[in-house]
């Protein structure tokens, strides 16, 4: 790029300030707590919406400049990649399960913070955070479209990806994302800015986008690598936007201190639930590994979110108390996360397999403390038993976590022989959770959590099977039909990957490109 | 504490014994088991015979296991919500008092997984 | 001190632009990973605009930076002349 520089009439700082409070207006006839309802119920004191401002101090004009330089560099290289059969490159196919996880798990959520992100702009009174939501939005509708175009290049050769969003909204595990978001677009305009805002995209972003899509670059797929740097250079904005907003409620009044304090610590424990995914991606599903989840986890979170709370301790705020379990959880999350995707491969729309023995090796030395010790045996156990034609594949349904939906999987904290059971009774009945964080973030707000859309639950209810399935009829064969309600059809878009057709064309493929047949 | 809201909120809960056509839920999980990644949730009318449970759906969903068929069931120690509890084979769910999305987990001394690794 | 960061994508635009920052922070370690570079510094890191300037013989927008970075930490203050990424404590 080698952009002409204009010369520019304001300074930086003027242009801001004519360009965020020099267009607002104070209204005149009608009352400002009409035209902004949503702005004290959550009991967060605001004085001076002037006193917020954005520290890149980049306004519309500038912006549709600079987002329109990085669409131009983002198609030209997707082009490239699909019109060099770019998918042939990467490292083997299972890396494409990755991306499976991605057009699913996450691209949806992109799309509805983009709606998140213009509903609370609309909600905020001050001209400077709304522009900068105004922003974000536009950002988060840009990242859902270019990831499905850039991800549209697999789902021509690949399965799984097919009915992405429908997917979504159904498939089990998916309701683990889709229930953090939709938990954080029901809050509040402030609470939503500190849980989106704040929590997921400053805290805890890098460890999804950083190393999963350095992990793309080494695994030889650019366009992924290329849409994620992308979004990521809005992420820089969004993270500076995210601990503005915090700063700013803190210094407005102390008594928004204890609220924040409460949302920081649900948000970061939710926000750490959901990567989950991305713990496994790193460990397991990217054939060539750039780092380990616990090495990400302790670069990006201990050591780089311990800057950050070293630095908000003058406005009293403190490191969230659930830092102390995932201290605990790190050598044992991803192994747990892939021994469940492995139980439940005939429910997912992607393949897991069994590591082979160097990646065993590559494990072992990353997760000294645990890895031989609780998941090598049970993973050569299953590796024997394939190879006997006996893979395992867990039909019946799990338990689940009534926050954060995830299966009960999660082990107590500092011993990971015994799963942790939580359960509290509410209004005479039971439920529930994975962890002491899961169980006192529903006891604040039960009335919430208690309409969780439950998948193992809306299926033994009934309500996950295509219309007209008769659930009475002999030999109904409930899997089959929630398969046909998530569109997924059984024997290609499931099952392991030793036997998935997307090994088998992937290989048929890349011998047509190296060779003349 | 409640949530914070523009109105009354009030919504009914999803999972009420009602939604289930007249079966509760029962969770059961196996301690040092963890090849089943999580403890098990199952549909049952209250009606039925706790052996049935054992013997029919408990060995369906857990007999893949090699220790599974070592099982001395009359060494089984049980436990609902994390406490000890004696549970009747011949008797029905309700008549061992247990309630719709009820948890129990059951131990089985000697066996520990594979390889002793409680997997 | 905690450590503050950028991160730029790894091109043409970004190479002088690293130079010019470790011209400009002595202290400065550079971390190359895969198609990305990590500028980590203590406390405290300055991008300033003429370093650039004279480097790419050309006149500079800082907000040009948009385009390539990737990720950063730490309090960040853009002006004309100078981003800053700085921890108070």
């Amino acid at each position: 790029m080698d952009m002409q520089v204009a010369k520019k009439k304001l300074g930086l700082k003027e242009r801001y300030a004519v360009m965020t409070r020099g267009l607002d207006w104070t209204p005149s006839y009608q009352k400002m707590e009409d035209i902004y309802p949503y702005i004290a119920y959550e009991g967060i004191k605001i004085h001076d919406w002037d006193k917020w401002e954005d520290p890149f101090r980049l306004t519309m004009d500038a912006y549709w400049k600079y987002q329109a330089e990085k669409e131009r560099k983002l198609y030209a290289i997707i082009d490239a990649f699909n019109q060099n059969n770019g998918h042939l490159n990467v490292t083997d196919a299972r890396y494409v399960n990755t991306v499976k996880l991605f057009i699913s798990g996450i691209s949806p959520l992109e799309y509805v913070a983009h709606r998140g992100f213009a509903h609370a702009g609309r909600a905020f009174p001050g001209p400077g955070p709304r522009v900068a939501c105004l922003m974000q939005s536009l950002d988060e509708i840009r990242h859902a479209q270019t990831q499905v175009h850039s991800i549209s290049n697999y789902n021509k050769y690949y399965n799984g990806m097919h009915d992405f969003h429908h997917m979504h909204d159904r498939v089990w595990f998916l309701s683990v994302p889709k229930s953090f978001f939709d938990d954080a677009i029901t809050a509040g305009p402030f609470e939503f800015m500190v849980s989106i805002g704040f929590s997921f995209e400053y805290v805890l972003t890098n460890l999804l986008f950083v190393p999963f899509v350095s992990g793309a670059a080494y695994n030889g797929d650019m366009g992924t690598m290329t849409f994620g740097f992308s979004a990521q250079s809005d992420e820089a904005r969004h993270m500076t936007l995210g601990l503005e907003v915090i700063k700013f409620i803190l210094e407005q009044d102390p008594a928004n201190v204890p609220i924040v304090q409460r949302w920081i610590d649900k948000w970061t424990w939710r926000g750490y639930r959901v990567l989950t995914l991305v713990a496994m991606m790193m460990d397991y599903m990217l054939p060539k590994r750039t780092m380990s989840w616990k090495e990400a986890w302790e670069v990006y979170f201990e050591e780089n979110g311990g800057a950050l709370f070293k630095d908000l301790a003058r406005y009293g705020i403190t490191m969230p108390k659930c830092a102390e379990q995932i201290a605990l959880e790190k050598d044992h999350l991803s192994h747990q996360a892939w021994s469940t995707f492995y139980n439940y491969a005939a429910a997912a729309n992607f393949h897991t397999w069994m590591p082979d023995e160097d990646e065993m090796a590559w494990l072992s030395s990353k997760y000294p403390e645990s890895f031989d010790k609780l998941y090598r045996p049970r993973y050569e156990f299953w590796r024997e038993q394939a190879a006997k034609g006996n893979r395992f594949y867990n039909k019946t349904l799990p338990m689940l976590c009534q926050t954060c939906q995830i299966p009960m999987i999660f082990t107590e904290p500092g011993d990971a022989t015994k799963i942790c059971y939580r359960e509290v009774d509410y209004k005479g009945d039971k439920y529930h959770f994975c962890s002491d964080h899961c169980k006192e973030i529903f006891e604040h707000e039960p009335e919430k959590y208690v309409q969780a859309w439950l998948p193992v639950h809306q299926i033994y209810q009934g309500n996950c099977f295509p219309e007209g399935t008769d659930p009475t009829v002999e030999g109904f064969d409930p899997l089959a039909a929630v398969l046909k309600y998530y569109n997924l059809e059984h024997g290609r878009d499931n099952l392991d990957f030793d036997i998935s057709e997307d090994k088998k064309n992937f290989a048929e493929w890349r011998g047509q490109a190296t060779k003349n047949i | 504490m409640a949530v914070a809201a523009i109105s009354k909120y009030e919504f009914a809960p999803t999972d009420t014994q009602d939604k289930f056509h007249g079966a509760q839920l029962l969770y059961i999980g196996w301690e040092d088991h963890l090849l089943f990644c999580a403890p098990f949730a199952f549909p049952f009318p209250p009606t039925m015979r706790f052996g049935d449970v054992v013997a029919g759906p408990m060995q369906a969903a857990f007999g893949y296991h090699p220790d599974f068929a070592q099982i001395d069931w009359a060494k089984v120690e049980w436990f609902k919500s994390g406490k000890p509890v004696t549970l009747d084979f011949d008797k029905s769910l309700a008549e061992n008092g247990l309630k719709h999305k009820d948890v129990i987990r059951f131990r089985t001394p000697g066996l520990a997984g594979i390889e002793g690794s409680c997997s | 001190m905690s450590t503050v960061f950028l991160a730029l994508q790894t091109n043409e635009d970004t190479r002088p632009i690293i130079e010019a920052i470790l011209q400009d922070n002595p202290s400065a370690v550079v971390d190359e990973q895969p198609a990305m570079v990590k500028i980590n510094a203590d406390g405290r890191l300055v991008v300033r605009r003429e370093t650039i300037e004279e480097l790419i013989g050309r006149d500079y927008d800082l907000q040009e930076l948009q385009v390539n970075m990737i990720t950063m930490s730490g309090n960040l203050d853009q002006t004309d002349d100078e981003i800053t990424l700085f921890w108070k404590s």
